[in-house]
């Protein structure tokens, strides 16, 4: 039995599939975490990448793809988890591979797909205060509002009231 | 401690112990002395508000008395290998934030370090200081733009990124490259390899004190660089490899050029070892130092000369050849020390194969097209279009919207000089890619950071970030 039939075996949902010449299984995305552990059991012992594709007009829109590595012989697998816009969730694998860590938070951070069950679910390349998910097929590039420090107010909002300053003046010396 | 005999204070003239008394009600105070005097002089603040702001209370010398502490102080006891307890209090931990502009950091990373003493309890590192948004960038320019964006990611190795990004969009289109393209592929990528290795040797011998090792680094990897600027017209961001082979033909006399950097480099190479591996300073930094188990090599997903010095020998271009490398014969050298050490006898070992590969090439280079004839892919040459309507059209098809790549998906991996470096590239149909995914080889081995440094002394930390070679743009990207 091949490997990739080892996992389809292991787990019914899972559909084996080729792309290019490449092995692929589609999985549901709840039995994500499900395939990835009978693949680690059936061979597929290192995790190589994990990554979102937003599709837009596809149904579901996003894709969660998850590349893991077999030695000895040495062989690739692709799983691929559909998630809905509507409801952008995905359960995490970081229980099975722990590097999986920073590649969620990514997908997370580009395409906000939530990972239920992520310990630090959390920003990773972008600022935490930062608005929406730029890799996004709906977020356009070049559309990042820029605010300039001199139209703002917050330097002298900021001066007032705070006596904890070691550099605060007296307002006036009347 | 005499006092000065007369100190000047300006027009300001009161004597200290009345400003001592003034000084309870300090903003009363001062706006007194501005209204009697009007003129105010830098220094002559209330004494006690300028204490307020930076006293830090009395020091305490010694907080530990216990007779343990104390006999280490004095010197009568040696303590060797100290390393506390895990109970220690919440209040012994401290935080330091390493980088972003911490000159050993190789780049923008900055890492939160909690220490107990001098041992690391938790290691987090914070990334994202260098994102540029490239994947994004790509879904903006065509597929034959595509190598001068991914160049700029993995900045020591671009010819490894402009070689996935080729084999992917190749793969997609489904054209194969002549013979020559790919022996010169094969040929650049390894010489940039062995650049990118004396790179790494070079600072990292700088990081742990050889400090001539990192002018005999930078002196071998110049012989390369002056190659690479002379075929491709640049030091980095060559733009070189590109979809349907390479950008120009190897200049005259590049067999001259390549003999010498052989010859060069091997002689160097032997320098380096001399300098290095037996030098006790050297081995004490090293041995034993950021350790990486198999186990943890592949939860993370660590490739590259990281796995091949913890006994873990995947290699991509022995698992899964590319561009013909398969007929040429290399070992792939594997240690199991898996620490800072080994991993300097992988790199200097694949430096070695590395030029035995460019030994083979250039001893058996192929005649023939340097990038393939297909007109919908590769633009004509210069003079067809002054003769051809058809070579003008696709001239002109192929700067202004591109070529347009079947719909479809893949994964391409190259081994990169830090491991392997992966693609996942989506097309529509279009003449730009639907979506670009970069797996860094140096976004893995950041996030194992924490396995390699928990539990160990602060100053092996710069040993082992620079053992696992990260190059922030590929991290970031």
């Amino acid at each position: 039995m091949s490997r990739i039939e080892a996992i389809t075996a292991a787990v019914p949902a899972a559909v084996a599939a080729d792309s290019l010449g490449q092995a692929v299984v589609r999985v549901p995305r709840e039995s994500l975490p499900a395939v990835a552990a009978a693949a680690r059991d059936a061979g597929f012992t290192m995790f190589l990448d994990l990554c979102a594709v937003d599709y837009l007009t596809r149904d579901p829109r996003f894709e969660v793809v998850v590349h893991l590595l077999a030695m000895d012989p040495p062989e690739r697998v692709r799983l691929l988890a559909g998630v809905p816009g509507d409801d952008p969730i995905a359960p995490s694998i970081t229980g099975v591979f722990a590097g999986a860590d920073f590649y969620e938070r990514e997908a997370f951070d580009l395409f906000g797909i939530g990972f239920s069950g992520h310990p630090d679910l959390t920003r990773l390349l972008l600022p935490d205060d930062w608005q929406g998910h730029p890799l996004r097929k709906d977020s356009p590039v070049g559309s990042v509002p820029v605010v300039f420090k001199a139209a703002s107010d917050r330097t002298h909002e900021t001066s007032v009231g705070s006596p904890s300053s070691g550099h605060h003046e007296p307002e006036t010396a009347t | 401690m005499s006092k000065p005999p007369h100190v000047v204070t300006g027009d300001l003239e009161a004597p200290a112990d009345t400003q001592q008394a003034k000084s309870t009600d300090i903003a009363a105070g001062q706006s007194e002395r501005r209204s009697v005097h009007e003129v105010w002089v830098s220094g002559t603040e209330a004494p006690d508000e300028m204490r307020r702001f930076t006293d830090e209370g009395a020091q305490e010398m010694l907080a530990d008395e216990s007779e343990a502490v104390l006999a280490g102080q004095r010197g009568s006891i040696v303590v060797d290998d100290y390393i506390p307890g895990r109970e220690s209090p919440e209040d012994e931990i401290q935080i330091l934030n390493m980088g972003p502009q911490h000159p050993a950091t190789h780049g923008v990373l900055r890492l939160h370090l909690e220490l107990d003493g001098e041992t690391i309890r938790r290691v987090k590192p914070i990334i994202g200081y260098l994102h540029t948004g490239m994947e994004k960038t790509a879904e903006a320019l065509s597929f034959l733009q595509g190598p001068t964006n991914v160049t700029r990611m993995d900045y020591l190795s671009p010819l490894h990124n402009e070689l996935c990004f080729s084999l992917a969009t190749e793969r997609l289109l489904g054209i194969e490259v002549p013979e020559r393209a790919n022996a010169i592929r094969v040929m650049m990528t390894e010489l940039n390899r062995v650049a990118s290795h004396l790179l790494w040797s070079a600072t990292t011998g700088l990081d742990i004190g050889a400090l001539s090792m990192m002018i005999y680094g930078w002196r071998e990897r110049e012989l390369v660089l002056a190659f690479f600027e002379k075929t491709t017209g640049l030091r980095m961001n060559h733009n070189y490899i590109r979809p349907g082979g390479v950008a120009a033909d190897l200049p005259d006399g590049w067999e001259e050029d390549v003999a010498g950097i052989i010859t060069g480099v091997r002689a160097g190479l032997r320098d380096y070892e001399d300098l290095l591996l037996d030098n006790p300073i050297f081995l004490e930094r090293t041995k034993g130092v950021g350790v990486l188990a198999p186990e943890e090599i592949h939860a993370f997903g660590i490739t590259g000369p990281l796995a091949r010095a913890s006994g873990i020998g995947y290699d991509v271009r022995r698992a899964f050849p590319y561009s013909g490398i398969e007929q040429y014969d290399f070992d792939v050298p594997v240690f199991d020390g898996g620490d800072v050490y080994d991993r300097f006898l992988v790199r200097f070992e694949e430096i070695r194969q590395s030029l035995r590969i460019v030994e083979q090439v250039k001893g058996a280079m192929p005649r023939g097209d340097y990038r393939s004839e297909d007109r919908k892919v590769t633009p004509p040459p210069r003079a067809r279009i002054d003769q051809s309507m058809e070579a003008l059209i696709h001239h002109f098809k192929i700067f202004t919207e591109g070529f347009k790549v079947p719909a479809g998906e893949t994964y391409q991996a190259v081994e990169s000089a830090r491991g392997e470096l992966g693609m996942y590239l989506v097309s529509d149909g279009g003449a730009k890619p639907w979506r670009l995914h970069v797996r860094g080889p140096s976004f893995a081995h950041v996030q194992a950071l924490p396995a390699m440094l928990t539990d160990s002394l602060i100053a092996d930390t710069i040993a082992a970030l620079a053992s696992a070679d990260p190059v922030m743009g590929d991290v970031d990207r």
